[in-house]
């Protein structure tokens, strides 16, 4: 066990001034900024909306590109990344001829991009909650004081984490296994396109897609909350294609590791 | 089980797909010493490093470190090892320190020791330079510190001078030696240049197309050689031609003549038949033959 929690701290170590690490508070930061300057004049738009819809309108504009399009993307390059490093280095026959034990070199990795993902994810949804209450104070005609959301942003945001997590570990098994850029980036990216078509045609099998999951996840959302007869904003973290993403992501881990495991470093 | 082979292999072989690249390779290397393992490029060197490293994986009972079966004792095994393989694991957005920084936190070793070994390899000046920005000797140098900052017994090195200029070469040579002789290691270190080792090894293996061909000390690799007699005259070619004609094995090599020495009497009579023959003889020496011109008829 001493070799994970060493392994996940040598991966922050030599992440920590790349993009691997920087696109996990970059990527909310700058998408915030853009998107708050962007609401800031034009804010007449949304001032005489109630508070609730205000906060709707304003996460919503982070939400939709997040959930079909920036987060799976952003995935495929985190999970590339990390792995890169390895790559470019020529270093997997150095790291695994250390004494570390394989399994702790491999999973350490493989946490490290779970832990990029939620804390992206941890920032994207208090960044959503400081700009609204930085704008409000930018223009006190806001309303953005006078409602709370952020209990159900971060829940919202946790349910696009569980549901990411498929294509987090199927995208880091390419990333392992392929040296090159356009293999698992172009793997990657295809089959996001392809995510988004059938997650938008309302495919019935479509939940058995990884790439769907973060959409179908915002679908599932805005269905229960819109149908909510008491007016209530309430959904169930756990969906249908969260159970999906959860039992892709524990399979693909292991069987990523046997591969891993009975692989000879040429 | 000898307690003195550091590294054992019995009867290894190993192939990639139907490719046979290691047949039945036997090495013996003994604590203290450094041995050269020699071939030219494609023999197997780096594919036997591989096994050895269990970065390729073979069945049991064929590889023992340290007296150990490496299948069963991996991590015990690996942790008394230090290595070089190919050209050096660098991560070169960090500096040469933060390379040190990263493996010594992975393997726990203290910090005072990553001074010690820039030190070690002269990269103190340049500790805080970026690696991708370090010269090939400069790499290879910090790749030597990396495989040494554990304190291994043994350190495994894969054509260390691979690509290095003469003062390079030399560089790493003295350091080398300098970790056998105060330090205790063993080095095991492979070359395709005989040149490049015959001068810090203590023993030789020479494999070729996957076979060890020879394994011994270098007394032993010279005892191989034999003696050749040298001759320089005003005409190389018309005398050689002489030589040939009259049944001797002569050949031309830059500006000498050679032919496999007999006797004193033997040398005599060549030295005469040059002379009768209007020849004029400016030299007659007997020397051995180059250990580099032995490793090249031996792997033929």
């Amino acid at each position: 066990m001493q070799g994970f929690f060493l392994s996940l701290q040598s991966e922050f170590y030599k992440t920590r001034s790349t993009l691997a690490f920087l696109s996990a508070i970059l990527l909310p930061l700058v998408l915030c900024i853009l998107i708050s300057i962007g609401f800031y004049t034009h804010a007449d738009k949304i001032i005489l909306l109630s508070p609730k819809m205000q906060w709707f309108r304003f996460s919503g504009a982070f939400l939709g590109v997040m959930g079909s399009l920036i987060l799976p993307i952003l995935i495929i390059f985190q999970t590339f990344s990390v792995n890169n490093i390895e790559h470019r280095a020529e270093m997997w026959k150095s790291l695994y001829s250390l004494p570390l034990p394989k399994w702790s070199i491999y999973s350490a990795k493989y946490i490290y991009v779970v832990f990029l993902n939620a804390l992206c994810l941890t920032l994207f949804a208090s960044f959503i909650v400081a700009s609204g209450h930085l704008l409000n104070v930018l223009n006190p005609d806001l309303k953005f004081n006078q409602f709370n959301i952020s209990g159900i942003l971060f829940k919202l945001h946790l349910k696009l984490f569980l549901a990411s997590l498929g294509i987090l570990s199927i995208q880091f098994l390419f990333s392992l296994l392929w040296a090159d850029f356009l293999k698992p980036m172009g793997i990657g990216f295809v089959l996001t396109v392809f995510g988004i078509i059938t997650a938008n045609l309302g495919w019935k099998y479509a939940f058995t897609i990884p790439y769907t999951h973060p959409m179908l996840a915002l679908q599932s959302m805005m269905k229960q909350v819109l149908n909510n007869q008491k007016g209530k904003l309430e959904f169930n973290l756990l969906s249908q294609e969260i159970y999906v993403s959860l039992i892709v992501a524990a399979l693909t881990f292991t069987i990523g590791y046997f591969v891993i495991n009975k692989r000879s470093i040429r | 089980m000898d307690p003195e082979l550091i590294i054992e292999t019995r009867n290894l072989s190993y192939q990639f797909g139907n490719q046979l690249v290691i047949d039945q390779v036997s090495l013996n290397v003994r604590k203290g010493s450094i041995y050269g393992f020699l071939g030219p490029n494609g023999a197997g060197k780096t594919t036997t490093i591989k096994v050895l490293l269990n970065l390729l994986q073979t069945g049991e009972k064929k590889v023992f470190l340290f007296g150990k079966d490496l299948h069963n004792n991996r991590l015990e095994i690996l942790s008394g090892i230090g290595s070089l393989i190919e050209q050096p694991a660098i991560y070169s957005h960090l500096s040469g320190k933060e390379n040190l920084l990263n493996r010594a936190l992975l393997l726990r070793v203290p910090h005072a020791r990553i001074h010690e070994m820039l030190d070690l390899v002269n990269l103190t000046e340049h500790a805080d330079k970026k690696a991708g920005k370090y010269s090939l000797g400069m790499k290879q140098r910090l790749g030597i510190a990396l495989a040494l900052l554990h304190d291994p017994k043994l350190l495994i090195l894969d054509e260390p001078t691979n690509g290095l200029d003469p003062n390079g070469i030399i560089e790493i040579r003295q350091l080398i030696r300098k970790l056998v002789e105060e330090r205790g290691k063993t080095v095991f270190i492979s070359s395709h240049l005989l040149s490049e080792v015959e001068k810090m090894v203590t023993h030789i293996g020479i494999i070729n197309r996957g076979k060890l061909i020879f394994q011994g000390t270098i007394e032993e690799l010279h005892s191989l050689s034999e003696k050749q007699l040298e001759i320089q005259t005003d005409d190389l070619i018309n005398s050689k031609e002489l030589l040939c004609r009259k049944g001797y094995r002569a050949e031309i090599l830059s500006d000498t003549i050679l032919i496999p020495y007999l006797s004193e009497d033997h040398c005599a009579e060549i030295n005469s038949l040059l002379v009768k023959n209007n020849h004029k003889v400016y030299s007659l020496a007997v020397s051995k033959q180059n250990l580099e011109n032995l490793f090249l008829s031996i792997t033929k």
